[in-house]
């Protein structure tokens, strides 16, 4: 079991024939997973081939979806036009949209953001993320699959990079799923929704949870936990020394005045009963004394 | 990433797409705002242009009755240190009989994840303030992205924030042209305080504050002649000039590596091992991202080096799609085209995607001031000792 993302997920990717998502097709095929087909309506009736299997591409999401009965897609197309693929995918009722694509304009993502909510048959992880994997089931996003395999710990993280030193931390002990959910101000799936489904999720017996400066989604995120994680949660925080008013690379990742420092969101999370590591080695050591503890 | 613009140029914006604004001119001299104020003619308004409240406090704005006037308050206002920003420039505003003042923002509601316009009848007051002191009279409406501020949205704001009825339909006018300056320029922020209303009843923005979403750089060709190149610090304006994503902190240890997250988190981790030398701290935060050709390390490399503050450098890489080898290669190779430019030493973590060929071609190069680093934490160790030496 797992989160969001099994064997049986059926991928397509939305611009399969471009450099990245043809690099990418091939590693999620090389991790297991079901990619099906993709999509790019200049290119549709061709076929590509990665790793011994010919993928089909459609013209449409909806024609991709009736064909091969995908359940995810995966996005990979540039800044300029991922509205429009977000858009159509959600339009074809696509079940899991992963947002790859960096530098979308935010306004772009309020709106797909905003239909998504009102259509209500989509969930979208992203953008600007590295997706979501189940080890040794499927990836669904450029999280190098090679890392680790399967465990009982779930993993929710803004960073894409973080997640890997976490990952990389643990790879003795494995993981249910990991879902990098970006680090944009506005994203699809939040560290709430991820740690409901993975307190839903018989096989995730721990959870780690990555945040950074900016925002408020942690401290929103320890409330939850207070109210409703039954499943013992680590957390780290990055970004206890960045200077107030500077942009550390995401464009979240602003400290304003008194909020949205790493400090008080390591409070907020420790009211709520998460332990928390000052560092990602200390953090993996507090997993570890969890996991000890089951 | 975003781009705050100044009052001149938040004003011109405003201007373009139609919102009601007075005259203005900017001005870098006393000379230029003598001029401004005849060619606007009558009463006007010297102020200071610099991205921070509290100007007017700090006497950074300034009546003139007469260009002379406009040419003395300038001479007082330039060179102004107002909380850190010094006064280089000036705008010359059109004198306008104010009757009220109001307040309007559109934005960028992150915790909602959709937009929100907050709006008061109650201007000519900090709105922090306004927010904690009085929040029932600053009115907070969200707006759907995908529908907008429409003119039945726009009446429905000003009606929550408490207009009289004779002024909702002539405010709430604004309030459409404001959000077409939201939506048109891709930003993040539109705030006009005040909005005024005039003796002789017109709706105008006085003072405008505007944030701009920079990835919609591709589709706004207008916006990087927008971007203040001099203010940055000048190791932030070579970076900027390589497309680097750098940000200038005040320590001694430079720092590389992949990911914003792990870029903060070895920040962090370099701090806290820099406590066991004295405070050593990070001196920059460097993300190279995705893919770090030997080109990228060595721009990198070149402006952390070009930090006199700097004493050591540690390279922090999880090569998740960044393959470790073409980091290990980029590193030989920028250290081969610094040259001599290269002085001091560096400690370098590498795991993940092809890791072992990484640290093979480091080994292999053996340059005097590559250390090679076993964990992060082991690296940020050894790099916060070099720097304390």
């Amino acid at each position: 079991m797992s989160i969001f993302l099994t064997k049986d997920s059926r991928v397509i990717v939305q611009g399969i024939t471009g450099g990245e998502g043809s690099k990418h097709t091939a590693l999620m095929l090389k991790a297991g997973t079901q990619v099906v087909g993709g999509v790019n309506a200049r290119k549709a009736g061709t076929t590509v081939e990665h790793c011994d299997v010919t993928l089909p591409v459609f013209g449409t999401v909806s024609e991709a979806m009736t064909e091969t009965g995908a359940d995810v897609s995966v996005v990979f197309v540039p800044p300029a036009f991922a509205k429009d693929a977000v858009m159509e995918a959600i339009d074809a009722k696509m079940p899991l949209i992963v947002v790859i694509t960096e530098g979308i304009p935010v306004q772009d993502t309020a709106e797909f953001w905003a239909y998504a909510s009102s259509q209500g048959t989509s969930r979208i992880i992203g953008p600007n993320c590295p997706g979501i994997i189940t080890p040794g089931e499927a990836l669904a996003g450029i999280t190098p699959a090679t890392i680790t395999g399967a465990g009982p710990i779930g993993l929710v993280s803004k960073s894409g990079t973080l997640t890997y030193q976490m990952m990389f931390e643990l790879r003795d002990i494995g993981f249910s799923t990991a879902i990098g959910i970006g680090g944009d101000p506005i994203v699809g799936t939040t560290h709430i929704d991820a740690l409901a489904a993975f307190e839903a999720d018989p096989d995730t017996k721990a959870i780690v949870m990555i945040g950074e400066i900016g925002g408020d989604a942690e401290e929103r995120a320890a409330d939850y936990i207070r109210a409703n994680v039954t499943k013992p949660v680590v957390g780290y925080v990055a970004g206890f020394t960045a200077p107030e008013g500077k942009t550390m690379g995401h464009a979240g990742a602003i400290v304003s005045g008194s909020s949205g420092t790493a400090q008080a969101k390591k409070e907020a999370l420790e009211a709520a009963g998460v332990r928390v590591g000052k560092t990602p080695s200390e953090t993996a050591q507090l997993m570890r004394e969890v996991i000890a503890a089951l | 990433m975003t781009v705050d613009l100044y009052e001149y140029q938040a004003r011109d914006m405003f201007e373009k797409h139609g919102v009601p604004v007075l005259q203005g001119i900017v001005a870098d001299t006393p000379e230029e705002a003598r001029a401004a104020a005849a060619k606007i003619g009558g009463l006007t308004v010297v102020k200071a242009q610099v991205k921070t409240g509290g100007r007017g406090k700090a006497g950074g704005v300034k009546v003139a009755k007469t260009p002379d006037d406009a040419f003395e308050a300038a001479k007082a206002i330039l060179g102004l240190d107002i909380k850190g920003h010094v006064v280089k420039r000036l705008m010359v505003a059109e004198g306008a009989a104010i009757a009220q003042e109001y307040y309007f923002s559109v934005l960028l509601d992150r915790a909602n994840r959709s937009y929100l316009s907050l709006c008061s009848y109650e201007g000519g007051m900090d709105i922090e303030q306004l927010a904690v002191e009085r929040p029932d009279a600053l009115a907070r409406i969200e707006v759907n992205p995908t529908e907008g501020i429409t003119l039945a949205k726009a009446k429905e704001i000003a009606v929550a924030a408490k207009f009289p009825s004779e002024l909702v339909d002539k405010v709430a006018e604004v309030f459409v042209l404001l959000y077409g300056v939201y939506t048109a320029e891709d930003a993040t922020l539109v705030e006009v305080n005040p909005l005024v209303l005039t003796d002789d009843g017109r709706i105008l923005a006085l003072d405008g504050k505007v944030t701009l979403d920079a990835n919609a750089e591709f589709r706004q060709p207008d916006h990087a002649a927008l971007e203040d190149k001099d203010a940055a610090d000048p190791l932030e304006a070579k970076a900027k000039e390589h497309d680097l994503n750098y940000v200038k902190l005040d320590g001694e240890v430079g720092i590389i590596g992949n990911g914003a997250g792990l870029v903060m988190s070895t920040l962090d981790v370099v701090a806290y091992a820099g406590e066991n030398y004295g405070g050593v701290k990070p001196a920059n935060f460097l993300d190279i991202g995705g893919g770090a050709s030997a080109e990228v390390m060595a721009a990198g490399l070149s402006v952390i080096l070009g930090d006199p503050q700097v004493k050591s450098v540690f390279v922090n890489v999880f090569g998740g799609i960044t393959a470790c080898d073409a980091v290990a290669n980029g590193i030989v190779a920028a250290l081969d085209m610094l040259g001599d430019a290269a002085t001091k030493p560096l400690v370098v973590r590498l795991d993940g995607n092809s890791v072992e060929k990484g640290r093979e071609i480091l080994a292999a190069a053996n340059h005097p001031l590559v250390t090679l680093a076993t964990t992060m934490d082991d690296g940020a160790d050894r790099a916060a000792a070099l720097a304390a030496k």
